[in-house]
């Protein structure tokens, strides 16, 4: 009974199996070291490397176990048996007495951008053949097969096709968990836009002065009265009057004709984007989130 | 334990006097010498035996009585009978001032083997014991040996047990210990814990059993929740520090810093980042503002600002502060409130915290930056510029963590990222330390992280740095060799290339030589972290140089054993060796039979060792913990992890 194993442990997928697709395969010698034909094309064919996990016979029939490449039983694990002969305990041997699924994609190492998720190993079979041949041809992983893929707790998501799920080699990188889920709140925070949500309790708006090189967004709820407000807009656009600004910061000037300072980073130049409008707003006015 | 190795002799000058220091056999004699100028160079001068040396003058030079030996070497424990009047060369005073003065767990180790008069002088005068592995020697041993024991440090789990590759339940439990300290150490004062399994329970015990307690630390442990930190909070009379960090733990609410009582009043340190409940404000004002001795105030995320500003407002005197959540709308009034309170900490030299910091806010740092020593920024997720921006501040700073986020896929590669490190190249030249975590490791969605080119820009304006942790996720050869030739001294280098066996970027090479550079250059290398593709090569280059090295950690590299036996053969002082995904087999560890017990521990997973080679091992090696966790599935003679501690005792027992 094969049973797609979930490598995600930081919980954010929801899926056993997994649609990847990895883009690129730096094209390379490598192939050279494999002892078969097929996965001398293989590795070269972008096509090949498309990954995907799903139910045996769920695949597309032109698919071949190459290097690199997903299995998911013992019918398309044939080509594989060819690796590493030198090993005692190979790879293949662990993947065929096995009920595990293994997953992990032939990635370039250099070309991160996998678009979905990636696990990161290739068979230790390769062991013998690589090194033998052509290390440093090498340009995939080489690397032993992790063990440390975490089980599949619900079964009956196997069939449900995957959106995209992460999924790693389990405790690799080696950060704490409490840094991983401290990091994972912290981006996903930042990832959510939130600009005008009416959940958030901030009423944003525009405020333009004519001759500004940019806009700026204020939100009303942090006044209590037209005076901070009109206090609080004349200190945002102050350092576009020339001669009017006071410098808060230590070892500054002021001012002086020929540069606008941004007072609150001392530098010369500030972020600028441009909205839905046209406007170019200055970036920090609304809150990231 | 050798006993008996005879006694150390006294030199002029300290570079013989250093012999005393070593464990082979050396002979001392401290001639008669007023007691009161002994003590007079032991508190000016730092190691104390050393200093007693050079103050000497050998005017009465006394032989050592040969019968005095002989019977010091039978007698057992002579300490212990009250009416010990023995002529001993120097009065015990002295030694025993001597002793007190002496921290250094390897100082006293090597003490307490000169001969059984110093071994039970050193014993008793023992007050804090560092246990580095906790089933390397039973809690019962370790109160027999030392009776006066006042604080403790006990480390548990293997380190890869924070990357989830131990399983649950493994062991490390305080509580067999607990109950030993109860008995034998009533007037314990502190427990330093990591990566220990830690209950509610034993948080009460510790809070009830130990009327003297006061301090607890606790790092990467689990098993407990928010109601231990209330019996601590409660019953605690005379608690200084709570100091709680990256622990897996159920916060179950706040309330339990309203436990304090109200009289109470000698905290020193309170850390509870980690945490994400919300706690009562009021009393964490309250708290904080009885507690004159405050120096160390490490809030957790769900204060604000505003919060921020009214507990800096109470405690000024602050060394370290961990702030809580950087992000909010502030009052223009509130803003200016907020750098008042950071000028007036005049003491400030950490500074950690900063969760979800708004780069509007940063500057209200940059009054109490300049004393800045330590900046941990690794939850702030700053982008370049702002980590430019506030280094810039920080002209003293010594150690700096923290994590870089980029926004955009467009934004282009190996700039962004990397600007920020060269701001701290130029701005920090005092640096020591350096930890560059990758802030979203697991997204791949959006190329991020730094590369080489940051590192070698902190490697050329900070030649101080000997302590690095870098994550980043394209790394070269040449990049490590300028690196560790702009900054020899490193002791601690962690190079983490993030994708497993990952080649030079720019030659597709393995990263051997990256790895040879490190260990030729850096003599003083004792901890090293190796990644990317290697070869055995890497390893050679290890055993051979890396002739200072105590902990390894190697994944996902080597080519077959000879690797693994390089490392065991050469590198003398190992005593940690981590090593997950790796071709290493039998031969490989059974290679380091004669090494093992001398190491702390040996920690393989997913290996090509069977079961077979473990139980040979076991067998060969009697006095060595094998420890052998199996994964469900696989095959039966596989070992898939396995973990040998070098133990006193001859099982480990699960608790």
């Amino acid at each position: 009974m094969s049973v797609p194993l979930e490598h995600d442990y930081i919980g954010l997928s929801e899926a056993s199996s997994m649609e990847r697709s990895s883009d690129k395969i730096s094209s390379s010698s490598s192939s050279s070291t494999l002892s078969t034909e097929e996965e001398k094309n293989n590795v070269l064919n972008l096509k090949e490397t498309e990954l995907r996990l799903g139910l045996p016979g769920s695949e597309s029939p032109e698919r071949k176990a190459g290097f690199g490449v997903s299995l998911y039983g013992t019918d398309s694990l044939g080509p594989l048996k060819n690796f590493g002969s030198g090993a005692k305990r190979g790879f293949s041997d662990a993947i065929n007495g096995s009920s595990d699924k293994w997953v992990f994609s032939a990635n370039g190492g250099y070309e991160v951008d996998l678009g979905k998720g990636t696990v990161l190993f290739s068979p230790r079979g390769g062991n013998g053949g690589l090194e033998k041949n052509n290390t440093q041809q090498c340009n995939l992983p080489r690397v032993p097969p992790s063990k440390h893929v975490e089980k599949q707790t619900s079964p009956a998501n196997e069939h449900a096709s995957a959106p995209a799920a992460k999924a790693q080699v389990v405790g690799w990188p080696p950060i704490r968990s409490f840094r991983k889920n401290a990091m994972a709140t912290n981006v996903s925070k930042n990832s959510d836009t939130v600009e005008g949500n009416p959940g958030s309790g901030c009423l944003y708006v525009k405020v333009s002065m004519d001759g500004a090189p940019y806009l700026r967004k204020v939100d009303l709820k942090n006044y209590c009265n037209y005076a901070e407000l009109s206090s609080a807009l004349e200190k945002m656009f102050s350092c576009f009057t020339l001669g009017q600004c006071t410098s808060g910061l230590p070892g500054q000037e002021g001012l002086t004709e020929s540069r606008l300072m941004d007072l609150l980073h001392g530098s010369e130049y500030v972020q600028t984007y441009e909205d839905k409008d046209g406007d170019w707003m200055l970036v920090g006015d609304v809150p990231w989130e | 334990m050798a006993m008996g190795k005879g006694y150390a002799r006294a030199y002029y000058g300290t570079e013989h006097a250093t012999a005393v220091q070593r464990k082979s056999s050396a002979h001392l004699l401290i001639s008669g010498v007023s007691n009161a100028y002994t003590l007079e160079v032991l508190r000016v001068f730092g190691n104390p035996i050393l200093q007693v040396l050079k103050g000497l003058s050998f005017e009465s030079a006394m032989v050592p009585d040969p019968k005095r030996c002989n019977s010091c070497k039978d007698s057992a424990s002579s300490r212990d009978s009250p009416e010990w009047t023995r002529p001993s060369p120097f009065p015990d005073e002295v030694l025993d001032r001597v002793l007190s003065l002496m921290e250094s767990h390897k100082d006293r180790s090597s003490v307490s083997l000169v001969c059984k008069d110093w071994y039970n002088a050193e014993r008793w005068s023992r007050s804090h014991v560092f246990i580095g592995n906790c089933y390397s020697v039973s809690p019962e041993i370790v109160a027999r040996r030392f009776p006066n024991i006042r604080s403790v440090t006990l480390k548990g789990k293997p380190r890869f047990s924070d990357f989830n590759l131990v399983p649950q339940n493994w062991g490390a439990d305080i509580c067999s210990w607990l109950a030993v300290f109860a008995a034998a150490y009533p007037f314990l004062e502190e427990l330093r814990l990591k990566r220990m399994a830690v209950s509610d329970e034993s948080l009460e015990f510790i809070a009830t059993s130990f009327p003297c307690f006061k301090s607890l630390s606790l790092l990467s442990c689990d098993g407990f929740s928010t109601d231990g930190l209330k019996s601590m909070a409660s019953h605690c009379k005379n608690l200084t520090e709570l100091d709680l960090q990256e622990n897996v733990m159920d916060d179950l609410g706040g309330g339990w810093l309203s436990c304090f009582p109200e009289n109470f009043v000698t905290l020193e340190v309170l850390n509870f980042a980690s945490l994400n409940s919300d706690v009562s404000f009021d009393a964490l004002e309250a708290l904080v503002t009885r507690c004159k001795s405050l120096r160390v105030l490490k809030v957790n995320k769900t204060i604000t600002l505003e919060q921020l500003q009214r507990l800096l407002v109470r405690a000024p005197q602050l060394v370290e502060l961990g702030t809580g959540s950087f992000q909010q709308d502030l009052m223009p009034r509130v803003y200016a409130e907020l750098e008042s309170a950071f000028n007036n900490c005049k003491n400030l030299h950490t500074l950690s915290g900063l969760w979800e910091a708004n780069f509007l806010y940063l500057p209200v740092l940059y009054v109490a930056s300049a004393g800045l020593t330590f900046l941990n920024l690794s939850y702030a997720c700053l982008r370049s510029n702002e980590l430019a921006n506030l280094v810039a501040h920080c002209p003293s700073l010594r150690r700096l963590w923290f994590a870089v986020i980029i926004v955009s896929k467009t934004e282009v590669l190996d700039t962004v990222e990397d600007k920020g490190l060269e701001a701290v190249g130029s701005s920090c030249p005092l640096l020591e330390e350096l930890r560059v975590f990758p802030a979203d490791p697991f997204d791949q969605d959006i190329v991020h992280g730094v590369t080489e080119s940051g590192f070698v820009a902190v490697s050329r304006g900070c030649r101080r740095l000997h302590y690095v942790l870098y994550f980043c996720r394209q790394m070269s050869n040449a990049a490590v060799a300028t690196i560790v030739q702009n900054c020899p001294d490193f002791t601690h280098f962690r190079l983490c290339i993030m994708n497993p066996g990952q080649p030079d970027y720019l030659t597709n090479e393995p990263m051997d030589e990256a790895f040879g550079a490190v260990v030729k250059t850096c003599t003083k290398l004792q901890r090293l972290a190796v990644s990317g593709l290697l070869t055995d090569l890497t390893f050679e280059y290890i055993g051979k140089y890396a002739k200072n090295l105590e902990t390894l950690s190697v994944a996902f590299a080597g080519s077959s054993d000879l690797g693994m036996q390089c490392v065991l053969g050469g590198c003398t002082k190992l005593r940690k060796l981590e090593i997950r995904d790796c071709p290493f087999g039998n031969a490989a560890l059974l290679s380091g039979l004669e090494k093992y017990e001398s190491m702390r521990s040996l920690w393989m997973s997913a290996c090509n060792v069977t079961m077979n080679g473990c139980r040979l091992l076991a067998k060969e090696m009697p006095r060595l913990n094998v420890e052998v966790m199996k994964d469900d599935e696989s095959d039966d003679s596989q070992a898939d992890k396995i973990l040998k501690i070098a133990s006193l005792e001859t099982a480990r027992k699960q608790m």
